[in-house]
């Protein structure tokens, strides 16, 4: 019973957390940046649908393609705003940028965060589920919309896979991971690569932060705490590892949920940290890290 | 060294010193309780410039750091009414010993790694506190007995005092061969290492200044404010502060780190009318100087005078 909670539980967790660290790791993959303004974005998102669906009544489903929209928004405005010109500036030596990426991205995720607080107030927002009602799986009673998150999650994560390995932007994509020269040497423009990712991102980030929005709720405050387990997420599984962090999410997630049924739900996070910080001193370059 | 003592800048820091030192007789004491908890702010600052600015090393934690010492010294002093000189010294000590402990295998990671096992760090004890909550006080915040003084004067001198010292201490082993062995390394670690020079142990004498620091500079905020919690002296957003306030003033300037502290405190309160948007603009601001100014104030300032 308890163990089939668990298991239940814990895949809808894991398969959340694998939608909102994969567009994460892809950009880290791709173009070297790792986003510190994740967690804002996700919840702009989650806030976008609640608005929308609760505030101005527009339906669940248009209140979760609004979310979306403006994950995708944010998205192009963290890339052309603060990430594009960090890189493009001559002011800022080369080995200094990923750091300065760092400071940037952060200072535009509080600035983000704060505008939502101010506009939307701190208190926790829960969005309208679009599929309501439960179901009896194997004696566990399990909201039918924790069901469809974790198959949202799933098909998602599966068209990824498939737009990455069997398209053609995919497969540039795939090489500009591998060898950013290569593929301008190939007549690509690495900068409409970078809109491609930065897109992809977008839709990952907000669809993960809706559905986050509906299945546990989000608040200003969970901006921190969701880019700090993205960030632990995709440093377990390797960074730019997109299969790594796959696997890093449902060994997080169910990390999380074991935790929280089986011992005190205040030490949650507790186990998974200690796990990344023997990962760290053990294997540096995370499960499937290749450098 | 000797031609520190005859620059443009050394004498503007000593006017900027002899005037702070005499603000208390014409400022009231709401200025100045503003201005000594900046001062504290300004070391966190300069030890974390100390780390990224010459080490190379992005600490995210700064606050791990911060916060053993504070807490350290807290927790002594609640437990064992022990007088708090004796307490910041434990304090202190303690921020060295878990800088250590955190450096020695960090340092093996580097760029990202090492920022998140710093940032991991801090999480871990953000947790450690709310967990044993009988120790630390938890979710509330400790309250500490015992304070320096309750003397507004004598706070904001201590605070100014002890701000000048670790600032001159730190620029100069910043500009000493120490420091230049240290910048070598966080530029080029394999050609400063080819040079002959062992990194690991530069990095991690660096890593324990700038631990020894921090961790005094939060026993003593701990002191003054009387009571330790995790919303001041642990949570991620002070460590950002005091990343945001070191960029702001410069990195790789040591002084400029202090600068933006005090303009950051100060701004955040001359901001308060604005409400919960303070804190938006602050970060814009910071936000723009990053981009377009990426040296900072003092760095800026410093530049123009070296192209004249």
């Amino acid at each position: 019973m308890l163990a089939f909670q668990i298991l239940i539980d814990g895949f809808a967790v894991s398969a959340l957390y694998a939608l909102g660290a994969m567009g994460f790791t892809l950009i880290f993959g791709v173009s070297g940046v790792l986003n510190l303004s994740h967690g804002a974005i996700m919840v702009a998102a989650a806030v976008a649908a609640w608005a929308a669906a609760s505030v101005l009544h527009t339906g669940t489903y248009t209140g979760a393609l609004i979310g979306i929209a403006v994950a995708l928004i944010m998205s192009f405005a963290t890339y052309f705003a603060v990430v594009q010109p960090i890189q493009r500036s001559r002011r800022i030596p080369n080995e200094e940028k990923e750091i300065f990426v760092l400071t940037g991205t952060l200072l535009w995720g509080i600035m983000i965060q704060e505008l939502i607080a101010y506009f939307f107030t701190n208190n926790a927002k829960t969005v309208l589920p679009i599929i309501e009602g439960v179901v009896n799986i194997m004696g566990v009673r399990t909201p039918q919309n924790e069901i469809f998150t974790a198959v949202v999650c799933c098909v998602v994560i599966a068209l990824l896979w498939l737009l990455v390995n069997r398209t053609r932007t995919g497969k540039v994509v795939l090489a500009a991971s591998m060898n950013p020269r290569g593929v301008t040497l190939l007549g690509h423009e690495l900068t409409s690569v970078y809109i491609v990712v930065w897109a992809i991102y977008g839709v990952l980030a907000g669809l993960a932060g809706v559905l986050l929005g509906m299945f546990l709720g989000v608040s200003s405050y969970s901006v921190g705490p969701l880019t700090a387990s993205a960030f632990s997420i995709v440093v377990l599984g390797g960074l730019g590892s997109v299969s790594g962090s796959l696997i890093a999410a449902f060994v997080v997630g169910y990390l999380e949920t074991l935790t929280a049924y089986l011992i005190n739900p205040a030490y949650r996070t507790i186990p998974a940290l200690l796990l990344l910080v023997v990962v760290m001193y053990i294997r540096p370059q995370g499960l499937l890290g290749r450098r | 060294m000797g031609s520190f003592f005859k620059s443009r800048l050394f004498f503007i820091s000593l006017g900027a010193v002899i005037i702070a030192s005499t603000l208390p007789l014409y400022v009231s004491g709401y200025v100045l309780g503003l201005l000594t908890v900046a001062y504290y702010f300004g070391v966190f600052a300069m030890s974390w410039d100390l780390l990224f600015g010459f080490a190379g090393e992005v600490n995210f934690g700064p606050t791990f750091l911060i916060g053993v010492g504070a807490y350290t010294a807290g927790i002594v002093n609640a437990q064992y009414g022990l007088s708090p000189y004796i307490c910041i010294v434990l304090g202190a000590a303690a921020a060295v010993i878990a800088g250590f402990v955190l450096a020695l295998p960090a340092l093996r990671v580097r760029g990202p790694y090492f920022g998140l096992t710093t940032l991991v760090a801090v999480l871990m004890l953000q947790n450690f506190v709310v967990v044993f909550a009988d120790l630390t006080g938890g979710e509330i915040g400790l309250t500490i007995p015992d304070v320096i003084t309750i003397d507004s004067h004598a706070n904001y001198w201590i605070a100014l005092g002890f701000m000048t010292i670790s600032a001159a201490i730190l620029y100069g082993l910043a500009q000493s061969p120490v420091g230049l062995v240290l910048q070598a390394s966080g530029q080029d670690a394999v050609q400063a290492g080819a040079l002959g020079f062992n990194i690991v142990k530069h990095k991690l004498a660096a890593f324990v200044v700038s631990a020894f620091f921090s961790g005094l500079s939060g026993a003593l905020l701990v002191f003054y404010f009387g009571t330790a919690s995790v919303g001041t002296v642990v949570d991620i957003a002070v460590g950002v502060n005091v990343i945001v306030a070191a960029v702001l003033g410069g990195r790789r300037t040591v002084l400029g780190a202090a600068l933006g502290a005090i303009f950051l405190i100060v701004a955040g309160e001359f901001l308060r009318p604005t409400g919960e948007l303070a804190t938006f603009i602050v970060s814009a601001v910071a936000l723009l100087v990053v981009l377009f100014f990426p040296g900072g104030f003092l760095g800026a300032a410093l530049s123009r005078e070296a192209r004249q």
